[in-house]
């Protein structure tokens, strides 16, 4: 299993201090954060892409490419990649570049986005955010997979006699998850294809990211890609650990009341029963987390949300430390626990190759004897 | 035949509250005219303060607490709806319409409505018309065409003597009846994954 970090990229002030970080400082912050998380031991970074302050990181994979060449072993991912305002044809061309100098250390989280004047300011339609995902998405797929694309569709000029470059590294395509809140259609497309379902998780009750995970997963059967609990899940998460329980909560009430999501709504309790969010000590974290497999079943990925709310640097350093060496060895061990043999890890680069490559050995016999 | 499901949404604020006593009246003329064609009601009914924070957090958060959400579950599932709100500032209270805000906007479709509100004067009358109405009719909600207000002199001596308020509570409720009484709405079986038949996972467009 998988475990890792996910970073929106939200620039906002530290409700203790007044601050409020600079682009160009917060940019290095997360640079910082991202090689930290190696350090500490964990399997995933990902980046956030937004197109509207407060928020800056418009190129998630400018910053995965950077990256890239400070880091060895984490894989690069996103959180979510737009695929309604992107052009297909630019994500094709510059992940396929960002798998080749990562060494395939990458894989995308596609996401339609939810801020109403994106879609505009790129030429699209809120209201067409499903039809947008669905083909952009089909397009991308074949761009990678064939290296001739003929192609027409409602949202995108023609192509002709298109080949994407560079061609994946291996001739493999990069993992894709698809990401969403609420959307069956996005979890119908996930399944469809035998993708990775991302569900956000940290934002709504545990009760409904249930349901959507459950939904996908019998789609996922459905489509003959497997069994329904060997479909890829992954989930958000959230947290904020002392090692004193009552330290936790104290520190993070501030941020919590204050922060742009749900800051000024409900009480730190309340949302801490009804949602993912856990704040406390790292046992704490860790019993609440091995739930998350009583109602999704096993899964592949866990990432986690560390830096936002305008916590400072020193303390999110601090918290990947607490999560590094405290929380994921116990939780790697427990969730291997009882974990059937046949439910698979999340798709790597290298094991993606090497059932592309046991299929190709396979596949000359057959045109031997064809011929 | 099951019984029928009648839900009541009350925002009056205070206690005792003239809403409430208005949506009460409703409710006693709808469940004693369907009683009589033999038919089974159930009432739930709601008092929005009761719920009043957990409305605003949905609002910033986009969820529903546990509490909320069987208030809701009641409200968008039930086989007609009495919704009675005091006009604040010629229009629905805020806590009124932030309730109808947070509500899936086709949660209810088809949904026969009765529609009432109170004021300290019979000037505030047309708020009815100009402002729950349409309000209902956006949300695809089946509107009886008597709505009832009640202005403070309603409940006393300057009552209007020829058409009194008992008179339009019984008329109102008389047009709600064969709308509750006709209504599948509380055992249809709703698909929290339903989405358009004509989905294709890879997109919709067909060359010409």
């Amino acid at each position: 299993m998988q475990f890792g970090i996910f970073s929106v990229g939200d620039i906002t002030t530290d409700p203790t201090t007044g601050t409020t970080p600079t682009d160009a400082s917060r940019l290095q912050d997360i640079l910082t954060i991202a090689q930290h998380a190696e350090t500490v031991g964990l399997d995933v970074f990902a980046m956030g892409e937004h197109h509207n302050p407060p928020f800056f990181p418009s190129s998630p994979v400018a910053i995965n490419s950077y990256l890239a060449a400070k880091t060895d072993k984490i894989i690069l991912s996103t959180a979510t990649t737009l695929i309604t305002t992107n052009d297909p044809v630019r994500i094709a061309e510059e992940y396929a570049m960002l798998q080749h100098l990562s060494g395939g250390r990458m894989d995308l989280t596609l996401g339609r986005g939810n801020t109403g004047p994106v879609y505009p300011w790129f030429g699209e339609d809120i209201r067409q955010g499903i039809p947008l995902a669905l083909e952009k998405y089909a397009l991308l797929r074949r761009l990678w997979r064939e290296d001739v694309v003929d192609w027409e569709g409602q949202f995108r000029t023609p192509l002709q006699g298109f080949t994407s470059t560079p061609r994946p590294l291996d001739g493999v395509a990069p993992f894709i998850w698809h990401g969403s809140i609420r959307s069956p259609e996005i979890a119908e497309q996930a399944a469809f294809y035998g993708d990775g379902f991302f569900s956000n998780h940290i934002f709504w009750p545990a009760s409904h990211t249930q349901k959507m995970v459950g939904f996908y997963r019998q789609r996922f059967e459905h489509y003959g890609h497997g069994r329904a609990d060997q479909a890829i899940v992954g989930l958000g998460g959230q947290v904020f650990m002392r090692k004193n329980s009552q330290d936790a909560v104290r520190e993070f009430r501030p941020y919590f009341d204050n922060a742009p999501v749900y800051g000024h709504g409900p009480s730190l309790e309340d949302f801490t029963s009804q949602t993912p969010l856990t704040v406390g000590s790292p046992q704490e974290v860790i019993d609440k987390t091995l739930g998350f497999r009583d109602y999704v079943g096993d899964y592949q990925r866990q990432l986690f949300l560390m830096d936002h709310a305008g916590l400072p640097l020193k303390t999110v350093l601090e918290q990947l430390d607490l999560l590094g060496e405290e929380v994921v060895p116990v939780l790697r061990r427990e969730f291997a626990r009882n974990r059937p043999a046949d439910v698979p890890d999340a798709p790597t680069h290298a094991s993606l190759r090497a059932v592309a490559e046991t299929a190709e050995a396979q596949t000359p016999l057959k045109t031997k004897v064809n011929s | 035949m099951t019984a029928r499901k009648l839900a009541v949404v009350s925002a009056g604020l205070s206690q005792p509250s003239s809403t409430r006593m208005l949506a009460d009246r409703l409710v006693d003329a709808t469940v004693a005219r369907l009683t009589e064609q033999g038919v089974e009601v159930e009432v739930t009914t709601v008092e929005l303060r009761d719920v009043a924070s957990d409305i605003m957090n949905n609002m910033l958060t986009g969820f529903a607490s546990p509490k909320l959400e069987a208030v809701i579950d009641a409200v968008t599932g039930a086989d007609g709806l009495i919704a009675v709100t005091p006009i604040f500032t010629t229009s629905y209270s805020g806590l009124f319409k932030s309730f109808f805000d947070v509500l899936d906007n086709r949660s209810l479709t088809d949904m026969p409505v009765l529609i009432g509100a109170t004021a300290g004067t019979a000037r505030h009358s047309l708020a009815l018309d100009y402002a729950l109405r349409p309000m209902f009719t956006y949300l695809h909600a089946v509107v009886v065409p008597t709505s009832v207000f009640a202005a403070s002199e309603d409940w006393g001596s300057g009552a209007d003597q020829v058409k009194t308020l008992p008179d339009r509570i019984d008329r109102a409720a008389g047009e709600l009846v064969p709308l509750v009484a006709a209504s599948d709405r509380s055992s249809q079986v709703r698909d929290p994954f339903g989405f358009d038949a004509s989905l294709s996972p890879i997109g919709g467009f067909q060359p010409s």
